[in-house]
């Protein structure tokens, strides 16, 4: 029997990407013992990746820009389905969290004031992305990284040990969080390095350990991305929420193949990158819907202005949101007019010069020359739909970060959804970590004090079922190889639940992701336990898989389309759909999932908006509402 | 375009290990991470390998590539012939855990040595105000992405364990140079990177700067401003002088 | 970096790492930098050794060589001394060495050519992950290495030398009999002797440093920014003038040589 390392902790969080870590610091400065899990090393974490900035209402650039035209343009961007409460206090709060980066040593790009500089963004009515270059998320990971360190040595100072109150789990990964009764009791998982398992007692757990999109198989996502923290919580008794919205986002690598799906950060059409088909054809132009149509430039003449004159002019529809963007991509692929290895081109070379270029985006020049052997100052990039973000995630309580059904358990991050409502706006991510990471660490805090040394225990009988579970592939004999079966996985999800999705499709996806269940109980992983690649990924599966289920389910009941979800066979939009979240639980070894409804906006909030806009997306009823709906 | 590659892959642990040969398939367009991707999938499912993004942002999958520090996501298999053998060790500065994978705590040890950030106590957060001009050279430093490549090649220490303890590396030179640097923070890097942290133990033969994946300019840019920074404060009787009948603040 | 022990290096040895035999696994032309560093050095060594000796055919109206510059003793040549000769007569060996140590103090002191003999000579390291040869590394933190940081004084006499220098390219607008105005080979050989001679002073890193690279706010001194960021470009150069300028003070030497001992005619261009 493998040893069993055992700790006590206050407080575990689980991830230690930008909401990961903002909820440690929150606990520490609680004075709380907390642990953070980090399935890679320390400061890898998927954060990294971001690359197009942090938004946040500051007004640096524009000073018209405040949190309620930030609220707006979230919901807008979300369709109206985001949990309006959350992306209030995201608008409110997220130029606090900006700030603070910069007493924590974050150094953003300035403005000529010499304040945090911001740039323009799909969906972002004026320029609202704090950001660093285009490596705005390795900026934050590794502010916040030193944030923790800079705790550590406080702590070394105050109590002569660094780990006295904040310690840093790397390579380590939660397999389980263990329950007492209804309450959370503490997080089990093994050591990458060694293989040994260990177990961590906690009364209060953090899930922030981003997303999934390793459940498909073009993703700028790392490896890291299997949906721990969504499965972690469904098993436990938490519930997800709008998990048929998948960002697909519209810029992702296409060529060469071990790249593809790796981002190119929308600032490369925020600075003035236009998209063409094979045709020379800025086709976005023909793609504005409806809903968007005043608020973009009707011809290329105007959005070339709009650069240089952002406020006599409107912008142009390549910064559409991504579900848009994607949509149209795909569409031209489809028909025909795609670019050689099937992506439409992105050009940037066209409007400024070299120098300017590899000034603005650097790491975009970097990875073009690097991965593909192209120049972007003087070569068009080919870019196709990547998946990107699941807006979907753990159902929580928005000023807590709470999750439903758990006590003890808290997420925020891409693990926790309802923020962005069916798609999420660029930039909106990295600030949506601090603010929500934040948060939930406070929550975590709060919920630890009401506890009062009642404290939840865990029983020998969870972790003998705990290890078992975990230590099952490693015990199989000549099972399956786990590598194929997560290409097996990725194809049906790409195949039959992608960008766009249909009724028979769907069914066709659940009959055949039952058919995993039974080859995930015969995987055989051969070697020890440490550093074993493929148990990782064997234990990964099961929740890559447990998430595409959600997702597929959700998507087959969603009968429209809306953000990230869009149905072939239901295109348009329904306004009585917007009044449900689907929920998704895990019970008796099956999803299952149920309608929600939709938490109504607060009056001062719903005035925010026109009611002619407002009429786009909701019922007559629902306007009623409305200042000026009585008269409507 | 499908064609086979000769690999020789370091494997084992701390204990013992050896190169070991496989015949991998290659398409176009990959990198080396790619092949040793397709031999774990395909011929050794336990190879141990760390990697994250896939995109040289990470700075996870350090290792070296015919004896030389290398991302594996950043080295394309189109750089070397079809008749060569491409060599892939772990990185040998430091102690291994299995196969391709090191430990590499040494580096957060260090990390946890360098006093942090500390800005001016009267600037709430909000008030910060600095110039684009004054935070480009800290920035530069802050690309790092902690692949440690150059703390590995570093002979400081690739060759020497004993002066692991009294070297930070590279890469906490950057850091040191990114904290001097900065427009607002009010501690003295300087005497501390000289007495603390070895940086007297550097002898500028820039293979840090040869391995940089973020090709940050780190012999150049920072490690030589902040030798003659400590000059400045160490070894200039002129400047020591000035600096006692007059402190020159604010510079 | 003192003893030279035998064949044994942490990267081969330590517990703990992987356990590979081989120095190294490169297997590029890692060491041909080395050898022609080395090559290079090494002839320039042998021929400013010489010719530091030699004492004679430094000056010919109106060149005088750089090896000689400023010929500072009673036994320079007529016409040789551009300063006068406060050393007078007790000085019996070469006029040479006097002033050899200046541009030798910066050359060996330079960071640039710090990396390239370490390399090269002391193969300290020979070159990037090739393991070296010492069993002890202390670096530049202890006597003598720790005189490397007195770099900024050789820069500071250096620049002496470069203003003395160039005033010798100017005399060499006159003719060989001294007449003003005129312009030969050998003038167009001082004037790129002193102007790489320039460059590489200009463009080293305690230059850099001092002009603006030790300011915490650019923002604060914006002409000593602008001087920095010019300076810094030249700095990239800084291994490239390096080499011209260290080649060029010898073939301007040569040339002085050539010229005095008949063996080359100085052609008249006006």
């Amino acid at each position: 029997m493998t040893e069993i390392e055992r700790h006590s902790f206050d407080v575990v969080v689980i991830g230690a990407g930008g909401a990961g870590l903002r909820a440690a610091v929150e606990a520490r400065a609680a004075g709380l013992r907390t642990a953070i899990i980090c399935k890679s090393l320390f400061g890898k974490a998927h954060t990294v990746m971001a690359e197009g900035g942090i938004a946040a209402a500051m007004g640096n650039v524009n000073s018209k820009d405040n949190w309620q035209v930030h609220f707006r343009d979230t919901m807008r961007g979300g369709k109206f389905l985001n949990n309006f409460r959350m992306a209030e206090l995201h608008a409110k709060e997220a130029p606090d969290r900006v700030w603070e980066l910069e007493t924590w040593g974050a150094l953003f790009d300035r403005t000529k004031e010499g304040k945090i500089s911001q740039r323009n963004f799909g969906g972002h009515e004026y320029p609202r992305l704090a950001h660093v270059g285009d490596r705005t998320g390795l900026e934050l990971i590794r502010t916040m990284q030193q944030a923790i360190v800079s705790l550590q040595q406080k702590d070394a100072v105050e109590f002569g040990d660094a780990e006295a109150r904040i310690k840093v789990f790397a390579e380590t990964t939660i397999t389980e969080i263990i329950k007492d009764g209804d309450r959370a009791a503490g997080a089990f998982g093994y050591i990458r390095e060694t293989g040994n398992l260990i177990l961590f007692e906690a009364p209060a757990i953090v899930i922030a350990a981003g997303g999934i999109g390793k459940s498909f198989k073009v993703t700028s996502n790392s490896w890291e991305g299997t949906g721990d923290g969504h499965a972690l919580a469904l098993k436990a008794g938490g519930k997800l929420v709008d998990m048929e919205f998948v960002q697909f986002h519209p810029t992702g690598m296409v060529w060469p193949p071990s790249v593809r799906g790796i981002l190119v950060t929308e600032s490369v059409r925020g600075d003035g990158g236009v998209l063409r088909n094979s045709e020379g054809r800025r086709f976005m132009f023909d793609y504005i819907p409806e809903v968007f149509k005043e608020k973009y430039a009707q011809s290329e003449e105007e959005g070339d202005r709009w650069y240089a004159d952002p406020d006599n002019n409107r912008r142009p529809p390549e910064l559409l949101p991504r579900d848009e963007v994607a949509r149209a991509i795909n569409s031209e692929v489809k028909a025909g007019r795609g670019s050689p290895h099937g992506g439409v081109f992105l050009d940037v070379s066209t409007r400024l010069a070299p120098d300017v270029i590899k000034k603005k985006l650097p790491s975009m020049w970097h990875q073009f020359k690097e991965l593909a052997d192209v120049d972007i100052t003087t070569q068009a990039m080919e870019v196709g739909p990547t998946c990107h973000y699941v807006m979907g995630g753990i159902l929580v309580d928005p000023d807590t970060g709470a999750a439903s059904g758990v006590p003890g358990l808290f997420a925020a991050g891409e693990s926790a959804g309802g923020m962005h409502g069916s798609n999420r706006l660029g930039g909106n991510s990295l600030s949506d970590l601090l603010v929500f990471g934040r948060r939930a660490g406070a929550g975590a805090v709060a919920y630890f004090q009401s506890l009062s040394g009642n404290t939840p225990k865990v029983s020998d009988a969870s972790i003998t079922k705990a290890s078992d579970h975990a230590l099952a592939p490693l015990r199989n004999p000549g099972g399956e190889n786990p590598y194929t079966i997560q290409a097996d996985l990725q194809q049906v999800t790409n195949d039959l639940v992608g960008i766009i999705r249909t009724k028979s499709e769907l069914e066709e996806s659940l009959s055949k992701l039952k058919g995993f269940r039974a080859r995930l109980a015969n995987i055989t992983c051969p070697g020890g336990s440490a550093f074993n690649s493929g148990w990782h990924l064997a234990l990964d599966l099961e929740n890559m898989l447990l998430v595409s289920d959600c997702i597929a389910h959700a998507a087959l009941i969603r009968e429209e389309s809306r953000g990230g979800h869009t149905r072939e066979d239901f295109p348009k939009m329904s306004a009585e759909w917007r009044k449900f979240n689907l929920v998704s639980h895990f019970t008796n070894g099956e999803v299952a999932v149920e309608k929600l409804a939709l938490p109504e906006m607060r009056d001062e909030l719903l005035n925010l908006f026109d009611i002619e806009e407002l009429g786009k997306y909701m019922t007559p009823e629902e306007l009623t509402r409305h200042s000026k709906g009585a008269n409507a | 375009m499908t064609r086979t590659a000769k690999f020789r892959v370091w494997r084992g642990d701390a204990s013992d290990g050896a190169l070991k040969d496989y015949n991998i398939e290659v398409n176009e367009g990959e990198v080396v991470l790619d092949v040793i991707h397709r031999l774990q999938a395909t011929q050794t499912p336990d190879l141990a390998v760390r990697w994250n993004c896939k995109a040289g942002k990470c700075g996870s999958c350090s290792a070296e590539i015919n004896g030389r520090p290398r991302l594996m996501c950043m080295t394309r298999m189109n750089t070397f012939t079809d008749e060569e053998t491409i060599t892939v060790t772990p990185l040998r500065a430091f102690p291994v855990i299995r196969d391709l994978v090191t430990n590499v705590s040494f580096n957060y040890k260090k990390a946890l040595e360098i006093p942090a950030f500390a800005g001016p106590a009267h600037l709430k957060p909000g008030e910060y105000r600095m110039e684009q001009i004054d935070v480009e050279r800290s920035q530069e430093f802050r690309k790092c992405i902690e692949c440690f490549l150059c703390q590995d090649t570093c002979h400081v220490i690739r060759d020497h364990e004993e002066n692991k303890e009294a070297f930070a590396g590279p890469r906490f030179f950057i850091r040191l140079a990114e904290l001097d640097m900065h427009p607002l923070d009010t501690l003295d890097r300087k005497r501390a990177a000289q007495e603390d942290h070895g940086l007297g133990m550097c002898n500028i033969t820039k293979c840090c700067t040869e391995v940089c994946p973020e090709h940050i300019k780190i012999t150049d840019n920072a490690i030589i401003p902040m030798k003659e920074r400590v000059v400045d404060v160490k070894y200039d009787p002129v400047r020591w002088l000035g600096s006692k009948i007059r402190r020159r603040e604010g510079l | 970096m003192r003893a030279m022990g035998i064949l044994m290096s942490g990267t081969m040895t330590t517990p703990g790492r992987a356990k590979i035999a081989a120095r190294h696994l490169r297997t590029d032309k890692w060491w041909v930098q080395p050898l022609i560093t080395v090559a290079v050095l090494v002839s320039f060594i042998i021929y400013s050794t010489w010719r530091a000796f030699e004492n004679a055919h430094y000056f010919v109206e109106p060149y005088v060589s750089p090896f000689y510059s400023p010929c500072l003793a009673t036994s320079c040549v007529e016409g040789s001394s551009d300063l006068g000769q406060p050393f007078g007569s007790w000085w019996t060996f070469s006029p040479s060495l006097i002033i050899l140590l200046f541009p030798l103090g910066f050359r060996m002191t330079c960071y640039y050519y710090r990396k390239a003999y370490y390399r090269a000579f002391w193969q300290s390291p020979p070159a990037c992950a090739v393991a070296e040869p010492h069993k002890t590394y202390t670096g530049e933190t202890r006597q003598p290495l720790i005189l490397q940081n007195a770099h900024r004084w050789f820069f500071y006499a250096g620049l002496i030398f470069n203003v003395i220098l160039t005033y010798d390219a100017i005399l060499a607008f006159k003719n060989s009999e001294g007449e003003w105005g005129h312009m030969q080979v050998g003038t167009l050989v001082l004037l790129a002797n002193a102007t790489f001679l320039w460059l590489y002073s200009l463009s080293c890193h305690t230059c850099r440093h001092t002009v603006g690279g030790r300011l915490k706010h650019f923002s604060k001194h914006p002409v000593r920014y602008k001087l920095w960021t010019k300076i810094s470009e030249l700095n990239h150069h800084h291994p490239k003038f390096a080499w011209i300028s260290l080649i060029g003070v010898a073939l301007a030497d040569f040339y002085v040589r050539s010229v005095s001992t008949g063996f080359i005619t100085d052609l008249q261009i006006f």
